[in-house]
């Protein structure tokens, strides 16, 4: 009786307080604490500004981690996107200056620049089987190359005044930014593709063994293909927002960006080995970072200062499972001496 | 001994065509582009790259990575010009061990958290990049040293020739034979192999990894060091965002030299040779009256190539051995 019972609790405790003791559950208890913090220690940030600024800082990551994670769960990279989103932006210039087009047909030939680029990509990395890290180091110098050759070092800024307007508008006295209604709809479809499809489930299976989860029916390399399709053409719709929101279209927008995703994503909780993540837990993790730099330079905190605190998040993140994974080996490992020395007869188990 | 020579045919031969392809083809639209001065330039602006990418060869033969490079450069390029302030009379000599030192601290970081913490060094050092680079923000603010600041003799250094080689090159040319000596006799050299092929199997053949690993993030942070001592001589000016967004650049060229980013496979004087193929590009380009923006274009074409065309000799190489060892049986 006393077994069960037991038995019954252990099983308990595994279930709920993993979710709650998770990675993911951790970044965002810290996001809701600095929240928490910054709002009574810092001047001006528990205001109505802080919502909308905020956000629109944020909006350009948040988007683009959501592939990005899904990428990084199936054990790939992208370091390409930054590009991505500096060519559709110069694409987007040329193409109103030059052709004549409706704003909105510019705008959904701009992003088809996504598909191509990812299709390209994806096409390397699945079908000619090279590592995505090189593919995409290599994409990242081609695609900011390519917008060089597009629009040089020219810059296109008279887009219509409306579009302009429209991204910086807010919902009524909230202060959410209207843009953040279509990226809490890129999220929500991320995280169901993610959660609560068989494609996605796939994509847990992929970043533990590519070849378990060939054996298990897994069309690999199709699978990839559209990861890359997906980073691509978010990359692209980032680019048109940036071009929109600054009012302005060159070569170099977005420019750096691709490792600072990648830094959200992994504080996020999602593994580089692939296998692991969430995207509940990845958006805490672009929150977090942007929180906290918005609230340290409302707090007068030296900018230079700030690197420093999104660079120690990223390693702390990273190594604080692997320390704790260390200790509790270790505190097994004397565990089983201790009950092997305390048997008479000498166990197969040697430490 | 034919193996040695295969293995040289396979990967650092198509790399030194194609620079001298290059070289020869820009000569002939531009005759100038073979000029002395010419070539002094062109030496010049590869040296420090060179150095970089023989280090980021160490480390990625590894199957590693070291993304913080360029972050490292700045803090022991403004730490040189600090030095100099502060100390006018310091010997140059010790100019240079002092940043060699100061690399390779900031290397031992790197290398103690990626093997103690057993994260791949692609984040660790994502991460180490964004501190270090804000420590160098911190410390620099907006100063600037310049090279009007640095005594004469350290500056000349980056303008006297030795038999026509700038004297920063001749240190560069030295760094490439010594580690390639290096990498291929010593038994610490061929264990960076091992350890990038298979690292279960190395461990399991009794290469001790963990303190191998680390050594080359130290002596890839030396290097880097070294980079940056040079970078002072030879540029007008150090601060706050020196060295920013290197790291892709040289990890680009040793990528281009024939190192496998998956490591196990390549040579410095490979890596070295990349680097002066990206190098001699810009130059070319500027040389030959090709519209500017194409550059970054072309170098992304030739990334591409390289691993494409790696990964054609990789499959052909595997083809072979299977011929042959079925022939064995």
């Amino acid at each position: 009786m006393s077994e069960i019972l037991s038995t019954a609790v252990v099983k308990q405790r595994s279930g709920l307080p993993k979710r709650l003791l998770g990675h993911d559950a951790i970044i965002i208890y810290t996001l809701i604490l600095v929240i928490i913090i910054a709002s009574f220690t810092v001047k001006f940030f528990a205001g109505p500004l802080t919502v909308g600024f905020l956000l629109i800082q944020v909006i350009p990551i948040l988007l683009i981690a959501m592939p990005m994670a899904l990428v990084i769960i199936s054990e790939e990279i992208d370091l390409s996107v930054a590009s991505i989103a500096g060519l559709t932006s110069a694409v987007m210039g040329v193409l109103w200056r030059d052709s004549g087009w409706d704003i909105g047909f510019v705008i959904v030939a701009s992003i088809f620049v996504g598909v191509i680029c990812g299709a390209f990509n994806g096409f390397l990395i699945t079908v000619v089987g090279l590592p995505s890290l090189a593919v995409t180091i290599g994409t990242l110098a081609l695609f900011r190359g390519l917008a060089l050759v597009v629009i040089g070092d020219q810059k296109v800024a008279n887009f219509p005044k409306e579009l302009n307007q429209f991204v910086l508008s807010k919902i009524g006295a909230t202060g959410i930014p209207v843009v953040m209604i279509f990226v809490v709809v890129i999220i929500a479809i991320f995280a169901i593709i993610l959660h609560f499809t068989p494609f996605g489930r796939g994509l847990y299976a992929l970043g533990h063994s590519k070849e378990a989860a060939a054996f298990v029916g897994i069309r690999v390399g199709v699978a990839k293909f559209w990861l890359f399709i997906g980073t691509g053409v978010v990359s692209s719709i980032v680019g048109v927002f940036l071009t929109l929101r600054l009012a302005s279209a060159g070569p170099d927008n977005g420019t750096g960006m691709e490792l600072s995703v990648i830094a959200a994503v992994l504080l996020g909780g999602v593994s580089i080995f692939g296998g692991r993540g969430t995207i509940p837990g990845v958006v805490g993790g672009v929150l977090l970072i942007g929180v906290l730099t918005y609230a340290l330079r409302l707090a007068k905190v030296p900018e230079t200062a700030l690197i420093i605190v999104t660079g120690s998040l990223l390693v702390i993140s990273v190594v604080a499972p692997s320390v704790t994974a260390w200790a509790r080996e270790r505190m097994r490992l004397a565990r089983l001496h201790k009950e092997v020395q305390g048997s008479s007869t000498p166990g197969p188990i040697s430490a | 001994m034919t193996t040695a020579l295969h293995f040289f045919r396979a990967r650092g031969v198509p790399v030194a065509g194609a620079l001298v392809a290059l070289i020869i083809v820009t000569s002939i639209v531009n005759p100038r582009f073979l000029s002395p001065q010419s070539v002094k330039d062109l030496m010049l602006n590869a040296t420090i790259v060179i150095i970089l990418a023989v280090g980021q060869a160490l480390v990625i033969i590894t199957r590693n990575v070291d993304l913080s490079i360029g972050s490292i450069l700045g803090l022991v390029a403004f730490g040189t010009g600090s030095l100099f302030n502060a100390f006018p009379g310091v010997p140059i000599p010790l100019v240079f061990v002092a940043g060699m030192i100061f690399g390779a601290l900031l290397g031992a970081i790197n290398g103690f958290l990626v093997t103690a913490a057993k994260v791949p060094a692609l984040v660790i050092t994502l991460g180490t990049m964004y501190i270090f680079r804000g420590v160098l923000t911190s410390w620099a603010g907006s100063k600037q040293y310049f090279s009007g600041d640095n005594p004469k003799e350290f500056g000349a250094l980056s303008v006297d020739t030795f038999f026509g080689f700038p004297i920063i090159t001749l240190v560069a040319i030295v760094v490439v034979a010594a580690v390639a000596l290096y990498m291929q006799y010593m038994r610490a050299g061929r264990d960076l192999y091992a350890i990038g092929s298979a690292p279960d199997a190395a461990k399991l053949f009794g290469i001790r990894v963990t303190p191998r690993v680390l050594a080359a993030f130290i002596a890839s942070g030396a290097l880097t060091g070294l980079a940056g001592v040079l970078y002072t001589s030879r540029y007008n000016s150090v601060g706050a965002l020196t060295g920013t967004g290197l790291e892709l650049d040289v990890v680009a060229a040793v990528v281009v030299g024939g190192v496998a980013i998956s490591g196990g496979t390549g040579t410095v004087v490979g890596a070295a040779i990349g680097a002066v193929l990206l190098s001699t590009i810009t130059s070319s380009l500027t040389a030959t009256r090709v519209d500017k923006f194409w550059q970054q274009a072309i170098v992304g074409v030739l990334i591409l190539s390289a691993i494409l065309i790696d990964r054609i000799v990789s499959l052909r190489n595997a083809k072979k051995l299977r011929v042959s060892e079925a022939r064995d049986v």
